[in-house]
């Protein structure tokens, strides 16, 4: 359903006082630095991030207890100028392999200076994720309709 | 593309957003079937009309998490990057 309307991309641009190498290094290699210990979906808790640096590498997380958990590939491996990470999690916060299912985030490190690099980043193709919000929606449909059924049983006892 | 951005300056019934698109009404249903269908947009019957609107709670609701998501990352992102070199990562 490629036909289907887009959802605005998600756009943000940050100056970083660093050159644009060390820049796609500490986003890359050194994502663990970085990442908010809470944003995570494994059911352990986060040991650490994980970016293989390079095409096609895993995105993943590891937990404290060694449980691998992926979020997505490296799609497009360009250092230190850019970089294209498939994003396999959609509404219901389950990873899921299939990319034409999955958004993707793009970083383009751009140099102002030797020690200023601009990093633009988009995030985009969100409408991909609608199947996973649909099953969402229809889990809870179907949570509901037990619950009624049950209700009507219990009902029908008393 | 068209018909999402659209609703995205508020409700309307197909005929408003069919207008002026190179596409037929019915295609435009139909179009709004499969936006239904992945949750992108909710519609309501009104004055025995349907009024579409974007799904704030859908997919779209996924965008806005990731846009305030992201640009909290991208700050934690930035003074990993700007911490001196002694101390760089691992």
């Amino acid at each position: 359903m490629n036909a289907v309307a887009a959802i605005p991309s998600v756009r943000h641009t940050i100056i970083v006082k660093a050159s644009r190498e060390h820049a796609f290094d500490v986003f890359t290699r050194g994502i663990d630095t970085w990442w908010f210990r809470d944003h995570h979906i494994g059911t352990e808790p986060l040991k650490e991030v994980v970016m293989e640096p390079r095409q096609g590498g895993r995105v993943f997380e590891r937990g404290i207890r060694g449980a691998e958990c992926d979020w997505g590939r490296v799609l497009v491996w360009e250092p230190p100028a850019r970089l294209v990470v498939s994003w396999g999690i959609g509404g219901d916060w389950r990873f899921d392999p299939d990319l034409s299912r999955a958004s993707e985030y793009e970083v383009r490190f751009i140099e102002e200076a030797p020690t200023r690099t601009r990093v633009e980043f988009e995030h985009r193709h969100f409408e991909r994720h609608g199947e996973a919000g649909q099953n969402i929606r229809d889990r809870i449909e179907k949570g509901w309709a037990k619950l009624l059924a049950a209700y009507r049983e219990s009902a029908k006892a008393a | 593309m068209a018909i999402f951005e659209r609703l995205e300056r508020g409700p309307l019934p197909v005929g408003e957003i069919a207008r002026g698109l190179p596409v037929t009404r019915s295609a435009v249903s139909q179009h709004l079937k499969v936006l239904k269908h992945a949750g992108l947009v909710t519609s309501q019957r009104a004055a025995n009309r349907q009024i579409y609107r974007i799904d704030a709670n859908g997919v779209a609701g996924l965008r806005d998490y990731f846009d305030r998501f992201w640009q909290e990352s991208l700050q934690s992102f930035k003074q990993a990057a700007e911490k001196p070199f002694t101390e760089k990562y691992r």
